[in-house]
């Protein structure tokens, strides 16, 4: 059966990352406990992406660190952070149009595999074996799982775009993640299709044991399937706890709605910041 | 109509050939091309070689641009540091045949490494110029480097030695240009089996997510040219046998143009393409030639008319192609077989 990955426990300590003078993310601290699913939210251009892409190594925040099982990160290569077992999603999907639905999830397994140039022009010994070996457990792990067997071989671009979704994700489960960073898993989905990928998440969750960090916009299967929310706006943590905890806090409310308090939105102003944070 | 074919193994799924027809198309194919050398007149023969060696080349391009998507112009370079190093080495050694052929493939790959280095910063049309630049460095090297090169005068080659036998002929070139071509094509075809080629696919997709996906860009880019380039070398060594003499006015960047051409008329990201576009493009002077024969009767001077109209169709051929079937004589065959696939309905 599955090898069974151990969850990993990811560390977020004071991280700040600015493009020029604009702070993208200031001085952000949470934990990611192993085995959970924690959601990252908070309104447009609180810094959620931006979280994402330092934790995936686009981005080198200036300060603070990111620990994976307490060992530091930060400065870490994305492909060596690929192979410690980081998979990600994409927001805009990031799947290769050029390929099938099955070689794009082989694709995430690149890490973990050993066949040199000189045995993938020939195909021979190592390479067919390890390609073989991929196939079997891709099929029986991921693609049932998944439940995407009628499309393996069907070119990406075919997809719609639920099913495209659900490829990455099949994609980003063949990188044997010990951390699932899934950004926007749900976004531009009708109903049915949320609920079939609330469904795989919260599977993935119990049956990999994979720890999992998401960005989502959609509050409802937010407030359904995480253990722990942490709310961002304006680059900074404003609210964090469990799902019940989070939807009462004003702070949260604030940010999203508007404190519906004219003198203080007038008093924000004045004070010049922009920061919902203080204010509320 | 063709039904589903029901596979009972991963192996027999993830085949290079999976159904009755392909192998009985291969079958045949295989057949013409032992039956060819036979059949085949001395001017057919040397069109052969010439499209093995062109073949081979284009392929080896295909994989980096095509299939890397790295534009590349220097391909034409890289074959004349293949056709040099095997001039070289048959005039100092006695080596056999096969052995200056390899060193001629390492070599260029080692060029291609060095040319690729800049890659990983530039990519498309920056990079195709910066592969012009290294192709005018080194055709620089190649008149310059008279002790090694012999300068302008270039090298004459020693016939091939193949365990003895001295190749002259073009019936003997055949059956060793062949082989070399023919495990070279399905060494391509292999390495898009594997997570290599998958790798160099996410890279001609989308770079950034291949990186977050475990893929190191720069090794990736490097390990495309070496081996783009190595299928340069090896077949500039054929190519050194085959004409017996190597100049710097051997590989222009007309040259270059030429390969790129091809795997844009055959199709880009496929095998079969570099194959049909490689074969297409070295046969179309001799289709115009022949109708150029065709028309002598009534129009006079056509002789004189042929150089033109070749140059004319080429560049012709590349725009149509662009224009109206940017995948190239890949996707045709595609859909021809597709029609018969679905047949009797439409597709």
């Amino acid at each position: 059966m599955r090898a069974p990955m151990t969850p990993a426990r990811l560390e977020i300590d004071g991280l700040s990352l600015s493009f020029g003078g604009l702070k993208a993310i200031n001085d952000v601290s949470f934990d990611v406990k192993p085995g959970t699913i924690t959601a990252l939210i908070g309104p447009n251009g609180a810094g959620k992406t931006s979280m994402f892409n330092c934790i995936s190594g686009f981005y080198k925040p200036q300060h603070g660190a990111i620990r994976f099982d307490g060992e530091d990160v930060t400065r870490t290569h994305p492909p060596l952070r690929a192979k410690m077992g980081f998979a990600r999603t994409f927001q805009n999907i990031a799947l290769f149009r050029g390929m099938t639905v099955l070689d794009n999830i082989k694709l995430g397994r690149h890490a973990h595999m050993k066949t040199n140039i000189f045995q993938a022009l020939a195909y021979f010994g190592t390479a067919a074996r390890e390609e073989m070996d991929l196939r079997a457990e891709v099929e029986r792990d991921i693609i049932d799982f998944l439940e995407i067997n009628h499309i393996r071989h069907m070119p990406v671009a075919a997809l719609s775009y639920g099913l495209q979704k659900r490829v990455e994700l099949a994609r980003a489960l063949a990188m044997r993640p010990r951390i699932l960073l899934l950004d926007e898993p749900v976004a531009g989905m009708n109903r049915e299709e949320t609920e079939d990928m609330a469904r795989f998440i919260l599977d993935v969750k119990e049956e990999w044991g994979t720890t999992i960090l998401m960005v989502e916009h959609d509050m409802g299967m937010v407030m359904d399937i995480s253990d722990h929310v942490v709310v961002l706006n304006f680059g900074q943590v404003i609210a964090r706890g469990l799902p019940g905890e989070v939807q009462q806090d004003p702070n949260v409310v604030a940010a999203y709605l508007g404190s519906g308090d004219p003198a203080a939105l007038m008093k924000r102003l004045a004070a010049g910041t922009s920061g919902g944070a203080e204010a509320a | 109509m063709r039904i589903a074919t029901a596979n009972e193994t991963y192996l027999a799924d993830e085949a290079l050939l999976r159904t009755r027809t392909q192998w009985a198309w291969l079958g045949l194919f295989a057949l013409v091309l032992v039956a060819a050398p036979f059949v085949l007149n001395n001017y057919w023969l040397y069109l052969a070689c010439l499209v093995a060696i062109n073949v081979a080349s284009a392929t080896g391009l295909n994989i980096l641009t095509g299939y890397t998507g790295l534009v590349s112009l220097g391909q034409g370079a890289f074959m004349a540091v293949g056709a040099y190093t095997v001039a070289w080495l048959s005039q100092k050694t006695g080596m056999p045949f096969l052995v200056n052929i390899l060193a001629g493939g390492l070599v260029a790959a080692f060029v291609g490494i060095l040319v690729g280095i800049p890659s990983l910063r530039v990519k498309g049309l920056y990079l195709a110029i910066a592969t012009i630049g290294a192709s005018i460095i080194l055709q620089f090297v190649f008149l310059n480097w008279s002790s090694v090169t012999g300068g302008a005068r270039g090298l004459a080659v020693r016939p091939a030695n193949f365990f003895g036998t001295s190749l002259t002929t073009y019936f003997q070139l055949y059956w060793a240009f062949v082989p070399i071509t023919v495990l070279m094509v399905v060494g391509a075809a292999n390495l898009f089996r594997t997570r290599i080629g998958r790798a160099f696919i996410a890279i001609r997709d989308r770079d950034i997510s291949a990186e977050v996906l475990g893929i190191p860009l720069l090794r990736y880019k490097l390990m495309s040219f070496a081996v783009s380039s190595f299928y340069a070398g090896v077949a500039g060594g054929m190519w050194a046998y085959f004409f017996r003499a190597v100049g710097p006015e051997s590989f222009t960047i007309v040259e270059s143009i030429f390969f790129l051409a091809a795997i844009i008329v055959g199709g880009m990201g496929s095998i079969l393409g570099g194959i049909v576009g490689a074969t297409f493009m070295t046969l179309v002077p001799e289709i115009l030639r022949f109708g150029v024969e065709l028309a002598s009767p009534y129009v006079s001077n056509a002789g004189a008319l042929l150089s033109p109209i070749r140059t004319i169709a080429f560049g012709a051929l590349i725009m149509l192609f662009l224009v109206f079937e940017p995948q190239g004589i890949a996707e045709i065959i595609q859909r021809v077989r597709r029609f018969f696939h679905l047949w009797p309905f439409k597709t």
